[in-house]
Formats: C-alpha cells, structure tokens, sequence
C-alpha cells in the first residue's frame, strides 16, 4: 500500500531519506511547472522549486502533519514565487516560448518540452497558443495569478488554495471568478475558437 | 429575468459548479439561475472553453542536473543540531539528569550539616562561658586561698582528716 505524502513526510522526520527522494520524485515537475507559470522564467523557476525541496528538507524535523502535504509545499511556492516577482530582479527579463521550449538546444538544456513531433506549422500554432495564455496569465494580478495555477493546474481544493493565499473559500471564488472573466476577454480568440 | 444582483450571486458559485465541486445546494441554485440568464449561461460555456485552451499550455520537464543539483545544496547545508541531539542516547540524557538531581540533592545537605554546628557550638560557648566564670572566681578568691592565717583559722578546715603524711606516722609513734 502506498504511503501517502504526510507518512513519506513523517518518515522523513524519522531520517528516512528515501521517503525523501519519493517526494521529490513526485512534486519536482508540478512544482518547476507552478513556478515557471507564476514567474516566467525557467531558470528562475528550477531555482525557486529547489528552494522550495530545500526549505521543506530544513524543516523535517518541525514538520507536524497539520495539513495536506501540498498545501504546505505550494504555501512556500507560492511565497516564494511572490517575493521573487516582487523583488522585481527576473521581471525584465521576457523569456520567449522559442527558449523554454527549445529541444536540443545546447544554450537551453534546463527545460524540456515531450516532442510529439507536430509539424511545423502546428507548432508555431501551439507556441502561439501557448504564449498569448501565458501572457494573459502572468498579466493577472499576482494573488489572482496563484489561484488560477492552483486551482487550473494543480487542481488543489478550494480550502487548500484559500489556505495558501490566506483568504476565506468565498472570497478565494470571487477571486477565481474575477480572474476567469479577465481571461475570458484577453483570450477570447481562442475561446472562440474552441467554442466553435 | 436576468437581474444584475442574481448574477452577482454567481461570482461565487459558477467556477465551483463548472468544475463539478459545488455542494448540492449550490449546484441547484446555479442551474436555476442559468435555466433563466442567457447571460450567465453564455459566460458558463465560455468559461469551459477557456479551461479547454488552457490545456494547450506545454508541461515542462526539469532539468536533468535538477536533482543533482538539490542534493549539493542539502549536502552544503550546515549541520544544525538541537539541544537533545547532543545527547548521543536516552541512556545518557537520564543519567545527566539523574547527576543533576543528585547534585541538587546534595547541595542541600551541608545546610542541614550547617544546623546542627550552629546549634553545638552554641552550646559549647556556653560551656566555655560557665568555665571561664568558675576559673575567674577562683581567681578572685586566690588571695584569701592561698593567706596561710586565714587558712589555719578557718574552722571548717579543722574538720577534714590528718594528711596522709601525718596518719601513716602515728602507728610508729603508738610502737615506741
């Protein structure tokens, strides 16, 4: 029977390692993928989710399982991702899908995108695609931008989600709501088109 | 019979019917209201053909040196080690406290010692006192001890026995 994140974390507590190594196996890619979304830069990113590792390993042996393993980890994410869009440093920098999508390109290795091989037209469609959402994403609010990824991507709970951004579910779906209705308009080409 | 204020009533409640985790009650008081807004219920379609196009956004890998990387970090963090942790064993942290205990215990003991000295030596000043009283008293009647009329004039003197000098004579004289 698998053990679930408290019991891997808990073990981890007990000095268990591998507990460790299974965790991180698990959350690594959601994690550098929540934190990519949230600060649009890939190296940045990779460096923020193993701060993230590196906090939860610190606190191992404090760790009381008072909630769900995740709403802790996406809690120092997201403060993570907030205080390093907030220090302004990365904010300049406008990475291009071209780079963060780039297979073997020896100048980008850090990040790897599954190669379906689509033609090249399709490609330029997805990275367009892909780009126009992103945008429209990272121009939301910064509270607005967390709760969209948590609740799009990550798919958490309504109470794990108001407990990483410290608000009440109510206000935590008036705030989904008025970040969906944003994007509905900035996006409403491709809206339209898959409605069609 | 679309009304602002109903539709205001939705900010709250459409994402969660739209992602199917509403409570019963909701979901009820959401399709009521959609049955009568066209506007919500244009919005409503909309919103899951957004959440459709959002799919579209590419799943990245990390890195391949990503947990290389980690471990070097964790293995670079300075060893921090809380109080109990330098006991090396359960054994041991009872028998400092155990030691703790016993010198707390013993500590004790010299006040108790302390007491009782207090008490004796006071009984031996008085002793001392009384001593010292009694060699001043005769010290104050040397003089008339040690005058040699008043002694041979001293009536109660005349009553003690001859000196033993004197009784193992007298058998002598009573044989001549």
């Amino acid at each position: 029977m698998a053990r679930t994140d408290v019991q891997l974390m808990l073990d981890v507590k007990a000095g268990d390692e591998q507990s460790f190594e299974l965790l991180l196996r698990k959350y690594r890619a959601p994690l550098v993928n929540f934190l990519y979304r949230m600060v649009r830069d890939p190296g940045v990113a990779e460096e923020l989710a193993q701060e993230v590792f590196l906090r939860v390993y610190r606190a191992r042996k404090e760790y009381a399982p008072s909630a769900k393993f995740t709403t802790w980890m996406f809690r120092i994410a997201t403060n993570l991702a907030l205080n390093s869009v907030r220090d302004n440093r990365h904010r300049q920098m406008e990475i291009s899908m071209d780079q963060s999508v780039a297979m073997g390109d020896e100048d980008q290795p850090a990040m790897q995108v599954p190669d379906d091989a689509p033609s090249i037209e399709q490609e330029m469609v997805a990275r367009t695609r892909a780009e126009m959402i992103l945008k429209a994403v990272h121009a939301l609010p910064e509270k607005q931008r967390a709760a969209v990824l948590l609740h799009k991507y990550q798919e958490l709970d309504y109470d794990e989600i108001a407990r990483i951004l410290e608000c009440s579910e109510s206000a935590l779906k008036s705030l989904l709501f008025r970040a969906y209705e944003t994007l509905r308009a900035e996006l409403a080409p491709l809206v339209n088109s898959v409605r069609v | 019979m679309s009304g602002t204020q109903k539709c205001s009533g939705m900010e709250n409640k459409l994402v969660a019917y739209l992602d199917g985790r509403a409570k019963p009650a909701e979901r009820r008081a959401v399709e009521a209201h959609l049955a009568m807004c066209a506007e919500c219920r244009v919005r409503a379609e909309e919103f899951r053909a957004l959440w459709n196009a959002m799919e579209d956004l590419p799943v990245l890998s990390p890195s391949p040196a990503f947990d290389a990387s980690l471990r070097a970090r964790i293995a670079a963090e300075p060893v921090r080690r809380g109080f109990w942790e330098w006991l090396p064993s359960p054994r041991l942290a009872f028998a400092v406290t155990a030691l703790v205990v016993m010198s707390v215990w013993l500590s004790s003991m010299p006040r108790i010692a302390s007491n009782r000295t207090r008490v004796e030596a006071k009984v031996e000043a008085k002793v001392v006192q009384m001593a010292a009283e009694a060699d001043y008293r005769m010290i104050r009647d040397l003089p008339v001890l040690e005058n040699y009329d008043v002694l041979s004039k001293f009536d109660a003197l005349s009553e003690l026995p001859n000196s033993p000098a004197s009784v193992t004579q007298e058998p002598a004289e009573q044989v001549q």
